[in-house]
């Protein structure tokens, strides 16, 4: 690694990608990082719905059940052959263990079974990479990448380089939608349900925003989720009706005011080309709103994947996985999950 | 035929490979090793040592279970998803029934078990007739004294076989007529595995194989005790 990579534009890199790392069972075929000629996804929100949650033994047998017929759509829907492939790409972590396990040891088998390279790919990384389906990345840029399981800014400064400048410091900022979403008797996952209903509410309450030290790239978000539950059980213990529209869109307004701010604060920190938001969160039309509005203002180009490709796909794992590829990373037979994978280190 | 066999269902991990019935090669390791990281590349090392290469297959079997859960889905993903891009047979086996073959020629019943926590084993039955180890009664997850007491009403000679013996020592040895399995009886070993897989049929859905995993997950199992409250 660490060689500048060798673009041969006379030939195509065509990689497999393969992602299990939480409720979604997915396979895609991507040509030359940009170009999805597959994408199928079985998600399993259906499923996990009932609990309130996703559950890691659940997610898990529904994965071994899936793996093949994804991987079988997937190879069938691009009409390349195992032959075409340049290598399989496949989430190391982070994410559920269990659930990482059934990804990484069915690529380990398509690798062995074709003779084809093995490339381990970081989870974000994948969010990240999923945006150079819209537009070419410019560096340096700052991502955004904000999920059910993160919330991080990262720097890069090229192709496969990753700096992360901000991280939450407790709760994920999807994880803080569920719980409020929970709270407020919404289904899950609470996302989609509280940009719905937000929509016919005013954000009348007036919800906390955790800045941080002075000047700290950091998040925050367990004292909000905490202030907006902590209102819905005072108001019921009153006997007072509670406008969930109204909490919704109040919830909502502060998150996205902290990501917003948060990220323009780092954008002025780094000299950057380009802003990109990426993961589950980034398909919140507040969040999608102000960033617009925020980037605009400051002219910043900024770039945030269509909605189908916020969620978890394979099609940002064959992404990240063939820049990964290019740089020569190679994983061997030997390869694990790693729940807890560091971007930096990896 | 040639057989591939793969077992990563409890502590040992052990793969093999059978042509027409005769055993080429067979891996062992009974360890509290990573069976995520040691798998795959097992399989591929003893491939390359018995000189064949994964299109040279005709069949792949795996313990399907029951057996650690996590254990269980490292084999038979890896199962799957070599026989369905290599476009080869798959066979599932019980785990306990691999075992249950270390006791080929014992006239009684046949008792292996793993441990399965909280009190609980899972535990199969078996008996040797007509020169095969043949199931008496289905695997099952079941507490260990219930198991035990089902066992002293057989009253009849009994073996049991379990890497697990030690652990549950004094209430085996209330089981009249009792023996126990020596040390290497106790562990399947995946030549047998392959041995029963070469006998077996073929599932025909190779999407929808899934490890028996004898137990729903214990958030299913709340779910459903809960609409039958209902
Ligand atoms: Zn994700």
């Amino acid at each position: 690694m660490g060689e500048t990579m060798s673009l041969n534009v006379n030939r195509k890199t065509m990689i497999l990608g393969i992602e299990t790392s939480c409720d979604e069972t997915a396979a895609a075929v991507v040509e030359n990082g940009t170009k999805i000629l597959a994408n199928a996804v079985a998600s399993q929100i259906d499923i996990h719905r009932r609990f309130g949650g996703v559950v890691p033994e659940v997610a898990s047998r529904h994965h071994v059940d899936q793996i093949t017929i994804v991987c079988e759509e997937a190879m069938r829907e691009s009409g390349i052959s195992w032959g075409d492939l340049d290598a399989i790409a496949v989430t190391q972590g982070p994410g559920l263990i269990g659930a990482l396990l059934v990804g990484v040891n069915a690529a380990k088998a398509l690798a062995f079974a074709h003779g084809i390279p093995l490339v381990p790919v970081h989870h974000i990384t994948g969010h990240i990479y999923a945006n150079r389906f819209v537009h070419e990345l410019q560096f340096p840029l700052i991502a955004l990448v904000v999920s059910g399981g993160h919330t991080e800014l990262v720097f890069m400064k090229a192709h496969g380089s990753y700096q992360v400048i901000g991280t939450t410091r407790d709760d994920a900022a999807g994880e803080a939608f569920d719980k409020v979403a929970r709270t407020l008797g919404l289904p899950y996952p609470g996302g989609p349900e509280i940009d719905r209903l937000a929509k016919q509410g005013k954000a009348s309450i007036d919800f906390p925003r955790a800045w941080l030290e002075e000047g700290s790239l950091d998040f925050s978000f367990s004292g909000l989720k905490s202030a907006v539950i902590n209102y819905i059980h005072n108001e019921r213990q009153r006997g007072r009706e509670i406008s969930k529209a109204d909490v919704a869109a109040s919830f909502q307004v502060s998150v996205a005011e902290v990501l917003v701010k948060k990220t323009m604060l780092a954008a002025g920190r780094y000299d950057i080309r380009q802003l990109l938001v990426a993961g589950g969160v980034s398909a919140n039309s507040r969040v999608r709103k102000e960033m617009t509005a925020a980037a605009e203002t400051r002219g910043i180009p900024l770039v945030i994947p269509p909605l189908r490709l916020c969620t978890d796909n394979a099609a940002m794992i064959a992404a990240s996985g063939t820049i990964g590829f290019l740089k020569g990373m190679r994983a061997d037979l030997a390869l694990n999950g790693s729940p807890n994978l560091a971007i930096e280190d990896f | 035929m040639n057989v591939l066999a793969i077992d990563s269902s409890n502590l040992v991990m052990g793969v093999a490979v059978t042509s027409g019935g005769k055993v080429l090669g067979e891996l062992m390791t009974n360890s509290r090793k990573n069976h995520s990281e040691r798998l795959m590349p097992a399989i591929a090392g003893l491939l390359d040592n018995v000189g064949l290469g994964p299109g040279d297959l005709d069949r792949i079997v795996v313990a399907e279970g029951p057996g650690s859960y996590t254990g269980l889905r490292i084999g038979v993903t890896i199962a799957k998803m070599l026989a369905w891009t290599l476009k080869k047979e798959l066979v599932g086996v019980s785990s306990l029934e691999v075992v249950a073959q270390n006791a080929r020629y014992f006239s009684g019943y046949i008792a292996p078990f793993f441990d399965a926590r909280r009190g609980q084993v899972f535990a199969g039955l078996y008996q040797y007739k007509n020169g095969k180890v043949i199931s008496s009664m289905p695997d099952r997850l079941v507490l260990i004294k219930d198991w035990i007491e089902g066992l002293k009403a057989l009253n009849r000679p009994l073996l049991f076989l379990s890497n697990d013996l030690e652990k549950w020592n004094d209430l085996l040895n209330t089981v009249p007529l009792a023996v126990f399995g020596d040390k290497p009886q106790n562990v399947p070993h995946a030549a047998e595995l392959a041995r029963l897989g070469e006998e077996k049929q073929p599932v025909p859905d190779i999407h929808h194989f899934l490890p028996a995993y004898l137990r729903l997950a214990e958030a299913e199992a709340k779910w459903l005790a809960r609409q039958q409250e209902r």
